[in-house]
């Protein structure tokens, strides 16, 4: 099999990923893109273990790291959002705004969706 | 080996069975990722995520990683999608559409994860046009195989590994643990008084 369609597959999904993580509101489909994206990176790790035939299975030991590495942050992730919910009603990442820098007092905020993104 | 030699040893433009069924499950692994980032509709968007871990789970099935799979399935499709579905629940995502899934700067993100993906997609193809996967001799992910290496030479990162699984689990159940005002709200509950979820600011 040519080593370039789940090499393509891979960079496709990871931006789908992207733009799931920069255009999503709510916290929780926020992570599931970093999800989309961590499956990209498995799928990545894979191919090139099968086609470079390695013997230790560096690639698929990898894998299996990540996946259960995925499976600990979706839980930390999760219980993040809940308290946060829990302690403001609302788990959407544009209006979690306290660590933001406020731009003086007249300046405004001109763009409070991208600040909003830095900060999250 | 020189490009035209495995060139023409692989059959540049008469793909196998394998590549056909790999594209096409692709493409709809492809499909359901694109549709979990942009539908409106919160739950939707949990279960389009599972046709696209399954796709993958099948691509890994087709890339002779079979062990790699099974987990797929079993953590990914079997946990992770759950503990979404779970996180939606509880924190009273609307049922049916919601116009403000979307953040404003949604176009802004369109460029930049389209300018990185022509980017990432013209470095692979360069880099890669010219190698090939040999599925010859034994399954490269044999269930057999991954084992043998996991505890031969992976058992330190593994133990390692679950250690760092406890430590993830006592975090989260710290984290989720009602203290203090939480007490208070669970005495509210008790009594028949029912008080919405406020700022803790107000609690205070």
């Amino acid at each position: 099999m040519h080593l370039v369609y789940p090499a393509v597959l891979a960079v496709l999904l990871f931006c789908t990923g992207l733009y799931g993580v920069l255009a999503r509101r709510n916290a929780i489909l926020v992570l599931m893109s970093v999800e989309l994206m961590l499956n990209a990176v498995n799928l990545n790790l894979v191919a090139f273990d099968v086609w470079l035939r390695d013997t230790l299975h560096t690639g698929q030991a990898l894998t299996l790291f990540t996946i259960a590495i995925a499976a600990a942050e979706i839980g930390i992730g999760l219980a993040i959002v809940l308290l946060v919910y829990r302690n403001r009603g609302s788990s959407d990442i544009d209006r979690l705004r306290d660590l933001a820098e406020q731009a003086g007092a007249g300046d405004g905020d001109p763009q409070p969706d991208t600040t909003a993104e830095a900060a999250a | 080996m020189t490009l035209a030699a495995t060139a023409a040893g692989q059959g540049f433009l008469s793909p196998t069975g394998v590549e056909v069924a790999f594209v096409l499950v692709g493409i709809a692994t492809l499909g359901a990722a694109v549709i979990t980032v942009t539908t409106r509709q919160l739950v939707h968007a949990a279960l389009w995520l599972v046709v696209a871990l399954g796709g993958i789970a099948v691509e890994y099935l087709l890339l002779t990683a079979e062990f790699i799979a099974w987990v797929q399935v079993l953590i990914y499709v079997g946990s992770v999608v759950v503990l979404l579905l779970f996180g939606l629940m509880l924190t009273k995502a609307p049922i049916g559409r919601s116009p403000d899934a979307d953040s404003g700067n949604r176009w802004a993100a369109l460029a930049v994860a389209l300018a990185s993906a022509a980017a990432l997609v013209w470095v692979v193809v360069d880099a890669f046009r010219a190698t090939w996967i040999s599925f010859e001799g034994a399954a490269q992910g044999s269930t057999e195989a991954s084992g043998r290496s996991l505890f031969q030479y992976w058992v330190l990162p593994f133990e390692a590994l679950s250690v760092l699984l406890l430590a993830a689990l006592v975090g989260a159940i710290v984290l989720s643990r009602r203290t203090g005002e939480g007490r208070a709200a669970a005495a509210d509950l008790k009594t028949g008084a029912f008080r919405a979820p406020a700022p803790r600011e107000e609690q205070r």
